[in-house]
């Protein structure tokens, strides 16, 4: 039992920890960057539950800010191959098991 | 019965009266062809037209009648009954005019009846089709004519085929063209990559263990920068920004590859000979070799300097360091030791300064990264390569026990029992001192003091022991304790570790300074000595007299054997020129005496080979440092024998060389 406790003690403040944005990779203007960022975290806190919707979220305000069109995969496990626009991906963890990854591809 | 007749009546008999004529009536008309023949474009052939058409048109009038349901019928009963609603006087008018209108049309209708018919008799009846276009156009003309006098109800003015001119224009219009285009494809990329819930772990744990570090370094910074920027979430980048002495770091290895790089495209034919060229004359040169030049090596701050001391390191063959000092008593000023990789010919790795002249040095073969240099004013110092300071790490005080002369050579030994290095030296004031590295100290110990057989007779009758000076010593390569020390007088002494007090023996070698002494690699038994009295002499350490003697005219600065065969050996004298021996090919004779340094005035001062390739380095009093190729004849290999295997290996240099010496050796000893 105490272990148990420990382990969803260790969960949580593992949770808490790691749950600020970490962007792996991206290779955005600055400016861009903060914003999508910023963009990703609000559609991820509020549709906690609901990966498509967040993803239809941040799919729609990005392709009105910066153009059509763009592509948004959030997940906890998966892997990918895709051609991106120069200076238009992001790819971020969040939420210490998010993944997010947004590109611009016409 | 009186026939009335006309005066101009035909005159009949009365057998033609009888006579009957039939006469059958047909609806045929007897002037249309029956054998007309058209061309059929269906069929391709001329085919002959069946039916023709029979009617003959005698009369034809056109009416001017117009049912009252058409059109025109009921805009003219409209017209009529407005018309109606004015004044009688003008109904009146109207309907004469009305009337007349009707009377010239029904006179134009008749005319052109009239034309119409007077046309078709005259060109026959057999035109009935073009009749039938030419009444079209005339009642077209005659509905036309009817039209205009409507809308003009004031005027009534008349508008017949005569006075109505129908035209049309169209505005030119410009022409269309298609023109397309396409933008270039917007650039783009690929990016792959894989995400399980670990990778994201481990990426947020190395995160937090980066922004940790960054904590402690950041401390004294202010904190409030360094919070907006955790917030927004770090990335690799944005902490090398915050710390500034990273970027020159990771830089400085980038920076020493391009350095690298760009040196080896300058000096690339350099580089190729070094690698590839051999000297092709060689074969048309009998015996003679060459020494190809490669690079030079050269400091700024050391172009007052000498060099004093050339090794190679064990361990990087292509490392080798320097020493600068000043031979010459009345200037002596600061030292410096260079360390210079082949790959780099225009700036040394590692430098060291000093504040006297380094005269000698050496690397320790088992810590290739210490290197031991003796210094003019006596001291010793030991320099760690691999630590970032220009300081030695550890170097004698004149209460440890440095020399009170310069200190000519230093040497390592293997590390004695305790694992502790230790090296010897030894210098003018007469002492050989074993130097060990215990614990952080320099501990020395007097190994012999090199006392002259004859004392001095001083006052009172007092025998003086004077030291002599020594100048070069070198160690046996197997037989540990045994090394040999040569001195400012000339003679060289045969010593042991173990004996204090006594050497083993002397040789009365020269008759100047023996400058620097060498065991021959291979063979045991061999070592060769060199002067400042212009001679070369080899010995058979068991044998009192040189067996090998040469003389190059000039006072011989350094004398190196090579590695790779036991008979080659190479010298420098003083007048800038190396010359290489080989004593399996020629006895007497250097194969190849050479010039080296160029300028008037420069001594060469020390020469070594590299113990892997088949170059030299040598040393010259401007502080620059010449590498040169040995050409395939000077380090040629015993020829094969047919159907015999060549032995390598450093028996067979042993062997080549007792041939010769015995060859020299007196028959009696032996």
């Amino acid at each position: 039992m105490e272990e148990t406790e420990e382990e969803k003690k260790d969960e949580a403040d593992y949770k808490g920890l790691h749950s600020f944005p970490l962007i792996r990779h991206s290779d955005m203007p600055e400016e861009m960057r903060i914003e999508a960022m910023e963009l990703c975290v609000t559609a991820c806190e509020k549709y906690a539950t609901n990966n498509e919707s967040a993803a239809k979220m941040i799919k729609e305000t990005m392709d009105k800010k910066f153009g059509s069109s763009w592509h948004v995969v959030i997940g906890e496990g998966f892997g990918f191959e895709i051609t991106h626009e120069v200076k238009n991906l992001l790819y971020m963890f969040f939420g210490g098991s998010l993944a997010v990854c947004v590109w611009k591809c016409s | 019965r009186a026939l009335v007749k006309s005066p101009d009546q035909l005159e009949l008999t009365e057998a033609e009266l009888k006579k009957e004529f039939t006469r059958t009536l047909t609806t045929d008309n007897p002037h249309v062809p029956k054998n007309i023949v058209r061309y059929s474009f269906k069929e391709r052939e001329y085919k002959l037209v069946d039916y023709m058409d029979q009617t003959a048109i005698h009369l034809s009038l056109n009416g001017n009648l117009i049912p009252k349901d058409s059109d025109e019928g009921r805009r003219q009963s409209i017209r009529s009954s407005i018309e109606g609603e004015k004044a009688p006087v003008e109904t009146a008018a109207e309907t004469s005019e009305e009337v007349e209108i009707k009377d010239e049309e029904h006179t134009g209708d008749t005319e052109a009846a009239g034309e119409g018919e007077g046309e078709g008799e005259g060109e026959g009846e057999g035109d009935e089709e073009r009749k039938a276009p030419d009444e079209a156009p005339e009642v077209a003309a005659a509905a036309e004519a009817e039209e205009p006098p409507p809308p003009k109800v004031p005027e009534k003015k008349l508008a017949n085929q005569f006075n109505f001119i129908e035209r049309a224009s169209m505005t030119p219009y410009n022409p269309l063209r298609e023109k397309g285009c396409q933008s270039e494809p917007l650039p783009s990329k690929n990016f792959s990559a894989n995400v399980n819930q670990w990778d994201i772990y481990d990426a947020y744990v190395e995160e937090l263990q980066k922004m940790e570090k960054a904590k402690e370094k950041e401390k004294s910074k202010s904190q409030t920068v360094k919070k907006e920027e955790e917030k927004r979430g770090r990335r690799r980048l944005s902490t090398v920004e915050l710390q500034h002495v990273e970027p020159i770091s990771r830089i400085s290895r980038a920076a020493k590859i391009a350095e690298r790089m760009v040196n080896l495209n300058t000096f690339d034919d350099i580089a190729q000979d070094f690698k590839y060229f051999e000297d092709a004359s060689d074969e048309f040169r009998g015996q003679q070799g060459t020494l190809l030049p490669l690079w030079h090596f050269q400091y700024e701050n050391t172009k007052k300097l000498a060099i004093t001391a050339i090794s190679w390191n064990p361990k990087y063959t292509d490392l080798f360091a320097v020493g600068c000092g000043s031979y010459d008593f009345m200037k002596q000023g600061h030292g410096m030791v260079l360390l210079y990789s082949l790959k780099n010919p225009s700036f040394p790795e590692y430098i060291f300064n000093s504040n006297s002249g380094a005269m000698c040095l050496d690397f320790n073969s088992e810590h290739p990264c210490l290197m031991a240099v003796g210094f003019y004013d006596g001291n010793v110092a030991i320099y760690n390569l691999k630590k970032a300071t220009s300081q030695p790490i550890y170097k004698s005080t004149a209460e440890s026990g440095k020399h009170t002369g310069p200190v000519w050579q230093v040497k390592w030994q293997k590390d004695d029992m305790d694992n502790n290095s230790n090296f010897f030296s030894v210098s003018s004031d007469g002492r050989i001192v074993s130097w060990t590295l215990v614990k952080n100290e320099l501990v020395h110990v007097d190994v012999i003091k090199l006392s002259r057989e004859e004392g001095v007779q001083g006052p009172e009758e007092l025998q003086l022991q004077t030291l002599g000076c020594g100048i070069s010593f070198d160690f046996h390569k197997k037989i540990d304790y045994l090394f040999l020390v040569g001195t400012e007088e000339g003679k060289i002494y045969k010593c042991s570790k173990s004996y204090s007090k006594q050497f083993l023996d002397v040789f009365e070698a020269h008759h100047m300074a023996v400058d620097t002494i060498s065991w021959n690699p291979y063979h045991l038994k061999v070592f060769i000595s060199c002067s400042s009295d212009w001679t070369v002499k080899i010995w058979d350490h068991t044998i009192k007299t040189p067996m090998f003697v040469y003389d190059l005219n000039c006072a011989v600065g350094d004398v190196a054997w090579s590695p790779f065969s036991s008979t080659v050996f190479a010298a420098v004298s003083i007048d800038g020129k190396a010359h290489v021996f080989d004593l399996s090919i020629n006895k007497y004779e250097p194969l190849c005496s050479q010039l080296v340094v160029t300028k008037k005035k420069n001594k060469t001062t020390h020469v070594q080979f590299n113990p892997v390739y088949p170059i030299i380095i040598v040393g010259d009093e401007r502080g620059i440092i010449t590498s040169l190729k040995l050409s395939p004849n000077l380090r040629k290999m015993p020829k094969e024998k047919k159907g015999q295997e060549v032995k390598k290996g450093p028996e067979v240099e042993m062997e080549k060389l007792e041939k010769l010496l015995s060859l020299v050796r007196e028959p009696e000893s032996k």
